[in-house]
């Protein structure tokens, strides 16, 4: 669970804003101590809303440790755009995961599972049961 | 189900029957080597489409042909997407086809298979929206299974435009009814066994029919019923793809 390379959380939304908001939130919430690597990858280049699969890319790489990348994605295209780059292209690092997740709180959960040195098979499953916690 | 290839027999006889003479003739600057063209009774030619021979060059006229219609239709696709979706479609789809007739012109791929996997890297690059994702599945994916042959048949592109078909239904879950792309794609490819121009005449025909459809993808799908009534903007975009290779087959 530690010492070797952290996996890396990209974030991904339609908007610029949500998406390094999103970051900053779960970096927040991760607390103190090593952080593991995490990007943001919101609307279009131009600023506008949209996907984009370059500032994907690039988050991706940056993030890239060598532990693997887990994706959390808001919808439509953002979910279109990293299912397609991971089933037919070669922008993603080839440990690159689309994690199924809700946006902010699987962020959290990412971020703080990765920043423990969670591997990404349970990186991914932590951000997946925050789907289990129920609000009312 | 999409793509499931029927025997070419079928289409080969009924292209024959009634037919005076057969015989053999290329077209060397065409791109589209015609293996055969055929005859018919009343003295028009048809060609045994399964037999067109198609190069790299081709593929790079379909695409550009493809992003002149796109531009020609913008507004309307923009129009229709505004009604049932976020108004981006038409400008979507220029900046995306725009891209990729720049990319295919700068660095003209030497096989059929590149041309599509080139043209489809860069929708998924440019689009932005889900349109990117979707049609870049789909050429990328019928690329891929074109291989790479410096030359491939019409036979060989329907099955390979079959196979990208089958992955965009695995991306979007979707299937034909749903009022999305697929509605147009499947009876384009499914007519793309008689001729190309059938192929354009039944995709048109497949977006038309989308408008009494219910949307069960996408963002039309949030309207529930109010999206009744309107024409898919994805399909009618589809059309366009199967217009153009029927502009540049010709």
């Amino acid at each position: 669970m530690s010492g070797g390379p952290m996996v890396g959380v990209v974030l991904v939304s339609h908007s610029k804003e949500v998406a390094a908001s999103v970051a900053a939130l779960a970096v927040g919430l991760a607390g103190g101590g090593a952080t593991a690597p995490v990007a943001a990858a919101g609307g279009t280049p131009d600023g506008g809303l949209g996907t984009s699969a370059e500032l994907i890319a690039a988050a991706a790489r940056e993030v890239d440790r060598g532990a693997g990348v887990a994706l959390l994605v808001d919808l439509g295209s953002a979910v279109l755009t990293v299912k397609a780059m991971i089933a037919e292209g070669d922008e993603l690092p080839e440990a690159a995961r689309l994690v199924d997740a809700p946006f902010v709180e699987g962020a959290v959960a990412a971020v703080v599972s990765a920043s423990a040195g969670a591997d990404l098979a349970a990186v991914a499953a932590a951000a997946g049961e925050a789907y289990g916690y129920r609000k009312e | 189900m999409v793509g499931r290839p029927r025997g070419h027999g079928g289409a080969a006889l009924g292209v024959l029957r009634g037919i005076a003479a057969v015989f053999l003739h290329t077209c060397a600057d065409s791109g589209a080597a015609r293996a055969w063209v055929l005859t018919g009774e009343n003295g028009e030619k048809e060609w045994y489409v399964s037999e067109v021979i198609l190069d790299a060059g081709f593929f790079v006229r379909w695409m550009a042909a493809a992003a002149g219609l796109v531009d020609r239709e913008a507004e309307r696709l923009t129009e229709l997407d505004s009604a049932i979706g976020d108004a981006d479609h038409g400008s979507n789809m220029q900046r995306g086809f725009a891209a990729v007739v720049r990319t295919v012109a700068a660095q003209p791929p030497a096989t059929p298979g590149a041309v599509l996997v080139a043209a489809g890297r860069q929708l998924i690059s440019t689009v932005g929206g889900a349109s990117g994702p979707l049609y870049g599945t789909l050429l990328r994916r019928a690329g891929k299974s074109l291989g790479e042959a410096p030359q491939v048949t019409a036979a060989q592109l329907r099955a390979g435009l079959a196979a990208g078909v089958a992955a965009v239904e695995e991306l979007g879950g979707a299937t034909t009814g749903d009022k999305t792309m697929l509605d147009a794609l499947v009876p384009g490819i499914e007519a793309l066994e008689t001729s190309f121009d059938a192929a354009a005449t039944a995709s048109e025909e497949g977006a038309l029919a989308t408008v009494p459809l219910l949307a069960r993808k996408g963002r039309a799908s949030y309207l529930g019923e109010r999206s009744i009534g309107h024409q898919d903007p994805g399909a009618t975009s589809s059309a366009l793809l199967f217009a153009a290779l029927a502009e540049v087959a010709r």
